[in-house]
C-alpha cells in the first residue's frame, strides 16, 4: 500500500495556484458532465433504468456467494481457469506466476482499475516483467511515470501539446507536433508492435455473466480485442463484485454504463469473452481485497454496485477543481473517497472530508450509490477512530459545550461572534483561511435574539 | 397563541383567504445560528414575511444550533447536548420553519435525543422557508416588489435533499419552488445561469479545511451570476451567500447578496 506524502487540501490547494489549468480542467470535465445529460435524456426511462440496476446490484450483493459459485463452475465448463485472491498480494502473485509459466517477459494490458488498486505493474516490473498500457491514455500517464488521474479518462489531465512532447521524448514524434490525429497514430503504430509480440494479454472485466460464466470487457479502442486475439493468453482480473446474474441484464448495464461516463450511447467495443479459442489459455482471476468486509457494513455496502462509469467525477466541483492525482488513490473523485478508507482508514482519512456533500455524485450515478451520504458517514467513522487532528477535536468539543448551552451561546455570540472566534481555531492556522480570498460578514448591532427580545418580547408578544 | 384581531384586519386581501388555511397553525421560527449572529435582517424578513401572510409565529429564544457544523465534521456523536436543546425548543409546534434549506435538511435526517419521540416528531415537522410558503401555506401571491436583475443560487442541500427544485442530472420534469415564488415579485427580472445548480463551495468546514477548492469554486459561481447581468445574488441559505459575499466585497463587486426571504418580504 502506498504512502501518502500529503492530503488533499494541500495537493488541491497546489493545483489552484494554475488557475487557467484549473479552469481547463473543470471546463474539459463539464462538458463531458453535459454530454452525459444530453445522452441520459435521449432515454425517456433513464431514471428507470437507474432503479433497475441498482435493484439488480442489489440482488447480486444478497447472493454473490451463490453468484461466484455460480460463475466459477460455468466459467470452468467453458474451459477458464478460475484462480481466486484475498487480497491485492495475492493477485499479484496468482498473475506473475501465470505469466511465468508461459516464460514471458513482454505482456500487454488494456484498462483495469482492479489492476491499479492492486499496483499490478509496479509489482510486475519488479519481477523483471515489462508491461505496456495499450489504452491510449493509460499509455500516455504510463509514458509520464504517473497513475491515471480519472478511471475513465486516465489522461484528461493533459494538454495535447504536452501530449506531443512527452511522445517526441518518448516515441520520436517531431517536436511541436500537437495535431491529435497524428499523435493518435504514432501511438498506434508505437503500440502494434507490442500487441504482435506479446504473448500474454491482460484486461480488466467490466461485466462477469453468473448464467453463461462469460466476461464482458467494453473499450473504445478496441485495445483489449487485439491484445487478447494476438495473445497465447488471457488473464482477466475482476473484483467479485462485477458479477451480474443473467446476460440479459447487459440490456440494462451496457446502456448505462456509456452514456454515464462519457455520453455515448454505447463503447465502441463490448467484448464477450466466454471461452479460450483453440490453442490458448483462458485465466480469471477473482478478487476479494476487502470486498467482503464492505459487504458486511450496512452503510457501506451500497459502494460495490460501482460499475465504474466516473460519472461522479465529472460533475463532482471538488474534483474538477482539485484533479485526479490529489485524491493520492487508484480511484479519485467520490467513488474513491468511499472506497479507498475502507482499504486504509488512516492513510485516506481525508477523503470524506474533500467533499462539500452537494449530492451531485449520488443524482448522476447509474446504479444509485448514496455517495454524499457515505461521505458524511465515513467522516463518523474516522473521527470515532481517531483519525482526526487533536486541535479541530478540540474546537468541535468547545463548541458542542457552546450549542448545548444557550446562556453560554449568546454570551459567546454577544462577546465575540463566535463564528469568528471558533472557525479559525478547527483548522489551526495562524491565520484565518477565510480571511485569505474572503471578506469576513459585517458584525451586525445585534443579535436576532436580541432584536427579538426587545421589538417582539417587549411589545407584549408571548412566546 | 391566537392572531391579535389588529393582524388580520390588517391583512391584504390575497393573504386574508391564506389566513383561513393557517389560521389554526402553531408555527416556530428556527433561525440558524449564523442568521442569529451575523445576518439578523433574514431572521426579521422571515419573520415578519410569515406575519404578513397570517401565520402565527413564534421564536423559540432558548434555540442556539442545529448541530451541523459538529455533525459534518464527523462529530455527530457529540451534538447530543445541542440536540436535546432543540428538542426542549422546538416541541408541540404545528411546524418548524426555518430559512435555511441545509439547516432544514439536518434535523430531518439527523436530529436524535434523549427524547427520541419528540425528536422524530420535530424531524417530521421543520420546513424549509420556501417549501413551507409554497406548500403549506400555498401561497399564490404576494405584494412584493423587487426592481433588480437577481441571480438565484440553489443551494445544495435545500435542492438535491430537501427537493426544493428539480436537479439538473436527472430525467426528470423541471419545477422550482423558489423561483414559484420569485415569480409573484413585482419588476423582479430573473436571469439564467449556465450552470443552473453547481455547488458553491461553502460545504461547511469544507470552506476553511479546503480553501483553495472553496474559493475557486465561490468565484466560478459568482462569475456565472456577474456574465448574467444580475445586481443580486439570492438563494434560501445564507451560508453559500455569506461566502459569496466574502468574495464577492474582496473582489469589490457591486453585486450584492440577499436571501430569499428579504426579497419576498421587501416593498420597495
Amino acid at each position: 500500500m502506498e504512502q501518502k506524502t500529503s492530503d488533499h487540501a494541500i495537493l488541491a490547494d497546489k493545483f489552484n495556484q494554475d488557475i487557467p489549468r484549473v479552469d481547463w480542467h473543470d471546463k474539459t470535465l463539464w462538458f463531458i458532465r453535459e454530454k452525459r445529460d444530453k445522452a441520459a435524456w435521449q432515454i425517456a426511462e433513464w431514471e428507470e433504468l437507474r432503479e433497475l440496476a441498482s435493484q439488480i446490484k442489489n440482488n447480486v450483493l444478497d447472493n454473490l456467494h451463490d453468484y461466484l459459485l455460480e460463475f466459477e463452475k460455468q466459467a470452468q465448463q467453458n474451459g477458464v481457469t478460475i484462480h481466486w485472491a484475498a487480497n491485492a498480494e495475492e493477485h499479484n502473485c496468482i498473475v506473475h506466476s501465470i505469466i511465468q509459466q508461459h516464460g514471458v517477459t513482454d505482456i500487454v494490458k488494456s484498462k483495469s482499475m482492479l489492476t491499479e488498486e492492486c499496483h499490478l505493474n509496479e509489482y510486475l516490473q519488479k519481477q523483471g516483467i515489462t508491461v505496456v498500457d495499450t489504452d491510449l491514455g493509460e499509455r500516455i500517464v504510463q509514458l509520464a511515470g504517473e497513475p491515471p488521474s480519472h478511471i475513465v479518462l486516465p489522461c484528461i489531465h493533459w494538454k495535447k501539446e504536452e501530449i506531443g512532447e512527452l511522445f517526441h521524448q518518448h516515441l520520436g514524434t517531431p517536436k511541436g507536433n500537437a495535431d491529435p490525429q497524428f499523435l493518435t497514430a504514432a501511438a498506434r503504430e508505437h503500440l502494434r508492435q507490442r500487441f504482435l509480440t506479446s504473448r500474454v494479454a491482460i484486461t480488466g472485466v467490466n461485466f462477469a455473466v453468473a448464467e453463461t460464466g462469460e466476461i464482458v470487457v467494453c473499450t473504445n479502442e478496441g485495445n483489449a480485442d487485439l491484445g487478447v486475439q494476438l495473445a497465447e493468453v488471457h488473464i482477466a482480473c475482476m473484483g467479485i463484485e462485477k458479477i451480474i446474474p443473467q446476460r440479459k441484464h447487459l440490456g440494462i448495464f451496457l446502456r448505462l454504463l456509456a452514456r454515464s461516463a462519457t455520453g455515448q450511447p454505447i463503447t465502441t467495443y463490448s467484448s464477450h469473452f466466454r471461452k479460450p479459442r483453440p490453442g490458448q489459455t483462458m485465466h480469471i482471476v477473482l478478487v476479494d481485497n476487502g470486498r467482503s468486509e464492505r459487504l458486511q457494513q450496512e452503510s457501506f455496502r451500497n459502494a460495490l454496485k460501482c460499475i465504474r462509469c466516473g460519472a461522479c467525477m465529472n460533475t463532482c466541483p471538488v474534483y474538477r477543481r482539485s484533479g485526479g492525482h490529489s485524491y493520492q488513490y487508484a480511484i479519485a473523485g467520490p467513488i474513491g473517497s468511499i472506497l479507498a478508507p475502507s482499504l486504509d482508514m488512516k492513510n485516506h482519512a481525508d477523503l470524506p472530508f474533500a467533499s462539500t456533500l452537494c449530492g451531485s455524485c449520488t443524482n448522476v450515478c447509474p446504479v444509485k450509490i448514496n455517495i454524499h451520504e457515505q461521505l458524511y458517514d465515513w467522516r463518523q467513522v474516522l473521527v470515532k477512530n481517531g483519525h482526526v487532528s487533536s486541535v479541530k477535536a478540540a474546537g468541535i468539543n468547545g463548541m458542542a459545550v457552546v450549542l448545548s448551552r444557550p446562556a453560554i451561546y449568546r454570551i459567546a455570540g454577544a462577546a465575540g461572534r463566535w463564528f469568528m472566534k471558533y472557525i479559525p481555531a478547527i483548522v489551526n492556522n495562524k491565520f484565518n483561511p477565510w480571511y485569505k480570498q474572503r471578506e469576513m460578514p459585517a458584525v451586525p448591532k445585534q443579535s436576532f435574539n436580541e432584536w427579538y427580545r426587545q421589538n417582539r418580547k417587549e411589545n407584549g408578544k408571548q412566546s | 397563541m391566537t392572531l391579535h384581531h389588529t393582524h388580520t384586519h390588517m391583512l391584504p386581501v390575497q393573504s386574508r383567504r391564506i389566513f383561513f388555511n393557517v389560521i389554526q397553525m402553531k408555527v416556530a421560527l428556527f433561525v440558524p445560528c449564523y442568521v442569529d449572529q451575523f445576518y439578523p435582517q433574514v431572521a426579521i424578513a422571515t419573520l415578519e414575511l410569515l406575519e404578513k401572510l397570517g401565520v402565527d409565529v413564534v421564536y423559540p429564544e432558548s434555540q442556539t444550533c442545529c448541530g451541523q457544523p459538529m455533525a459534518n465534521s464527523g462529530f455527530e456523536h457529540l451534538t447530543g447536548g445541542c440536540n436535546d436543546n432543540f428538542v426542549r425548543n422546538f416541541s408541540g409546534y404545528d411546524y418548524i420553519v426555518c430559512p435555511s434549506g441545509s439547516c432544514a435538511l439536518h434535523v430531518k435526517d439527523h436530529l436524535h435525543a434523549t427524547d427520541e419521540k419528540a425528536a422524530k416528531e420535530i424531524r417530521g415537522k421543520v420546513y424549509e422557508l420556501v417549501e413551507f410558503l409554497t406548500d403549506i401555506v400555498k401561497v399564490e401571491n404576494l405584494t412584493s416588489r423587487f426592481r433588480h436583475k437577481v441571480g438565484l443560487h440553489q443551494s445544495c442541500h435545500g435542492q438535491r435533499g430537501l427537493k426544493i427544485s428539480q436537479m439538473s442530472e436527472l430525467v426528470s420534469p423541471p419545477f422550482s419552488k423558489t423561483e414559484q415564488l420569485l415569480h409573484m415579485v413585482q419588476d423582479l427580472e430573473l436571469i439564467s445561469l449556465k450552470r443552473q445548480d453547481e455547488c458553491c463551495g461553502f460545504g461547511g468546514t469544507f470552506c476553511v479545511a479546503e480553501e483553495a477548492v472553496s474559493v475557486k469554486m465561490g468565484i466560478d459561481r459568482v462569475e456565472d451570476h456577474i456574465t448574467h447581468g444580475a445586481s443580486y445574488i439570492t438563494g434560501n441559505d445564507m451560508s453559500c451567500l455569506m461566502h459569496l459575499e466574502g468574495i464577492l466585497r474582496r473582489q469589490k463587486s457591486s453585486v450584492k447578496v440577499i436571501h430569499i426571504a428579504e426579497i419576498l418580504n421587501s416593498a420597495e
